[in-house]
């Protein structure tokens, strides 16, 4: 309950500990939890900013490199450029060097016994490694260095079965699968607690019917909602993170609803009755936010949740749409290709585990800074 | 106790009523059918197909006639598997959905109040963490990594076991399909009987029951675990009937013929009567499990009555 300002003036502030400022000291003495929000935190980072910065876009296709494994060199490999290099020298007929690769280019002393035609250069034009060739000639013409460009890449997490970055797509999917968390979860915490709060305050047959309702919905099968959601409405991202939070819901309603049955026979939500508050305002001012700390704690428990069904749905093919994707996509996309590409499995499977890990940690952590029990 | 239970079956039958009559207008109101191809079939033929499945009748009737047939126990004709009427499908599938999903039930019960048992005896110990890390990595890691990772595992590198398939004659088929299953359950049942012995070992009739000198193998396996049971109990309801309908991530990835695969199945093809059994088995075997729950409650807990 918040005092008007003007009237605490004269009273000198006594430094008071809130239920929250409590919790927040405990959760830091939790190693696992303060580990967990750092790397939470440095996971929606990379889901926000990494697609930005990184140099591959997710959806961009290299042909030529398709399913190569995860590595820290740059493909092409040395061990490529080199041989088709000298290929290409054999046919122009010319005697060369040691040819020298350095960064993105390739350079080679040339010498040929008639004077060099600039038009071998289309050789090296032509060729899929190389671009921008450059010939140097010494002045009688008979020598010279001959230089291209050659574009190197690097796949750290590898490429998938049709040649596209890994790592931007695990990007990708974690600013996906975390977006559908955070909003899944915050559709059936908003859902479940105003509906679980207007029914316990109701009470009587209100409430009966109330959660009548909820066992109804309890029994419908999410799989069967979310087909039905997706064949009435489409595909699309908005209806996924709807169908998840209009299923996850039934639960916050039931806790928020337990909490309230017992916060209402309470002297504080009394004395607002009796002060003449009206039914709506006791709920936002005193019932909900005394609700919050079981709600937050099943937030946090929430949000994997929300991650795993998502990512279900997107290996049953229900989910995101390609060339968009998820972590869940990814993986079914790497179970698919794990033999012999076992990595385009094992980093989306190990992103997603770091992810429900972290949460998980946290919601556990936040749990017993919450609970007076364990005080 | 008769009584209770018949109220209780007598009190589902509405709630029953309610979910089959809302999933069946709302997978009818979907847009489109059981016979829509690619390349649409010819009106004429179309329109016999819908007379020879009763589809031309009003909805209200056709409701009505599939109410009056599951009274019966008739599950109507499949609309996607020709020639195969519903309780065919599930007279095939069930056995194996039921049998994959009994026994891991039956691992993860065994393996998960031991290992929470164990766990809660050893609180802060190197045990205890093992129970709880494990418990977590069953609980983060989807069905769908595990089951192609163990199959990969021991069907392809080791060649242990199968990669995949069914048989109902060699266990060696079932191993991969139900350690998968039952590994999260594992967990979660792991988690909820560690902390609810925790609980349990500090409670008055534990104490009175060491005050009179009992060993403790007695104090733990009677007393404390008895009361240790319940969270998980009321847990393993909904789990239960989920686990025996069969599971459509791990028969698909293992291909095996169970139910499971044909929720998603019928619902994406509007096999409207699959669709409907599914929900009918699977609000059943919802509403037997939530009954063995209670009454498993009652028979655990004393203070527990029937009103």
């Amino acid at each position: 309950m918040a005092v008007q300002p003007d009237l605490i003036e004269d009273i000198p502030a006594v430094a008071g500990r809130s239920l929250w400022q409590d919790a927040w000291a405990r959760l830091r003495r939790n190693r696992a939890a303060v580990a967990s929000m750092i790397v939470l935190a440095a996971l929606c980072l990379v889901g926000i900013f990494g697609p930005m910065v990184w140099p591959h876009p997710y959806d961009q296709v290299y042909p030529k490199f398709v399913r190569v494994p995860a590595s820290l060199e740059a493909y092409p490999g040395t061990d490529s450029i080199l041989p088709g290099f000298e290929g290409l020298l054999q046919r122009a007929r010319l005697e060369h060097g040691e040819p020298v690769l350095e960064g993105g280019e390739v350079s080679v002393a040339v010498a040929a016994d008639e004077p060099i035609d600039p038009r071998i250069l289309r050789y090296f034009e032509r060729s899929d490694l190389f671009s921008n060739p450059r010939l140097e000639l010494a002045d009688d013409g008979l020598s010279g260095t001959l230089a291209v460009d050659v574009e190197r890449l690097y796949f750290y997490f590898g490429t998938d079965a049709i040649g596209r970055d890994l790592a931007a797509r695990i990007m990708i999917g974690v600013r996906i699968s975390l977006a559908i968390g955070i909003l899944a979860s915050i559709m059936a915490l908003v859902l479940g607690v105003t509906y679980g709060a207007v029914s316990g305050y109701l009470g009587g047959r209100v409430d009966n019917v109330m959660m009548r309702v909820v066992d109804i919905l309890y029994s419908l099968p999410f799989i069967f909602f979310v087909i039905l959601m997706v064949v009435f409405f489409g595909r699309s991202l908005i209806i996924i993170f709807i169908a998840i939070g209009a299923t996850e819901w039934l639960d916050m309603a039931r806790i928020v609803r337990g909490q309230t049955l017992s916060l209402k026979r309470q002297e504080f939500v009394q004395a607002a009755e009796a002060l003449g508050a009206t039914k709506t305002g006791i709920l936002m001012r005193h019932i909900i936010p005394n609700t919050l700390g079981p709600v937050v704690v099943f937030v946090t428990l929430l949000v994997p949740k929300a991650i795993l069904l998502e990512s279900l749905l997107s290996f049953l093919g229900l989910g995101v749409q390609d060339p968009l994707t998820s972590l869940g996509l990814l993986i079914s996309e790497g179970a698919a290709n794990m033999r012999g590409a076992l990595w385009l499995l094992i980093w989306p499977a190990l992103t997603l585990t770091l992810i429900l890990f972290a949460l998980n940690f946290l919601g556990d952590g936040l749990r017993d800074s919450l609970d007076p029990k364990d005080r | 106790m008769l009584t209770y239970t018949l109220r209780r079956l007598a009190s589902a039958v509405p709630t029953v009523l309610v979910i089959i009559t809302l999933t069946f207008f709302m997978i009818r109101l979907a847009p489109g059918g059981p016979f829509d191809l690619e390349r649409p079939l010819d009106p004429l033929i179309m329109a016999n197909l819908e007379k020879a499945y009763n589809l031309d009748a009003p909805l209200w009737s056709q409701y009505l006639t599939y109410l009056g047939n599951l009274l019966h126990g008739d599950l109507g004709p499949s609309f996607t598997r020709r020639d195969f009427s519903v309780n065919e499908l599930f007279a095939v599938g069930m056995p194996v959905s039921i049998l994959l999903g009994g026994l891991a039930l039956v691992t993860a019960v065994v393996l998960g109040t031991l290992l929470g048992a164990w766990a809660a005896l050893r609180q802060n110990t190197g045990v205890d963490y093992a129970v709880v890390g494990l418990a977590t990595f069953g609980i983060t890691t989807p069905t769908f990594v595990v089951a192609p990772l163990l199959s990969l595992t021991f069907g392809v590198v080791l060649g242990i076991l199968p990669a995949g398939g069914w048989s109902n004659a060699n266990p060696a088929y079932w191993v991969l399909p139900i350690v998968t299953l039952a590994l999260p359950q594992v967990a979660v049942i792991a988690r909820l009987v560690r902390g609810a012995t925790i609980e349990a070992l500090r409670s008055n009739h534990v104490r009175t029951a060491r005050a009179y000198g009992l060993p403790t193998r007695i104090v733990v396996g009677v007393h404390a675990l008895r009361a240790a049971m319940l969270p998980a109990v009321s847990y393993l309801g909904p789990t239960a009937a989920g686990l025996l309908t069969g599971s459509v991530v791990v028969e698909t990835i293992f291909g095996i013929p169970g139910i499971g695969r044909y929720f998603v199945q019928g619902a994406l093809g509007r096999d409207y009567t699959l669709v409907m059994g599914m929900i009918v088995v699977i609000a059943l075997f919802i509403i037997v499990f939530n009954l063995l729950v209670d009454l498993a409650y009652a028979w655990l807990d004393p203070r527990v009555r029937f009103d």
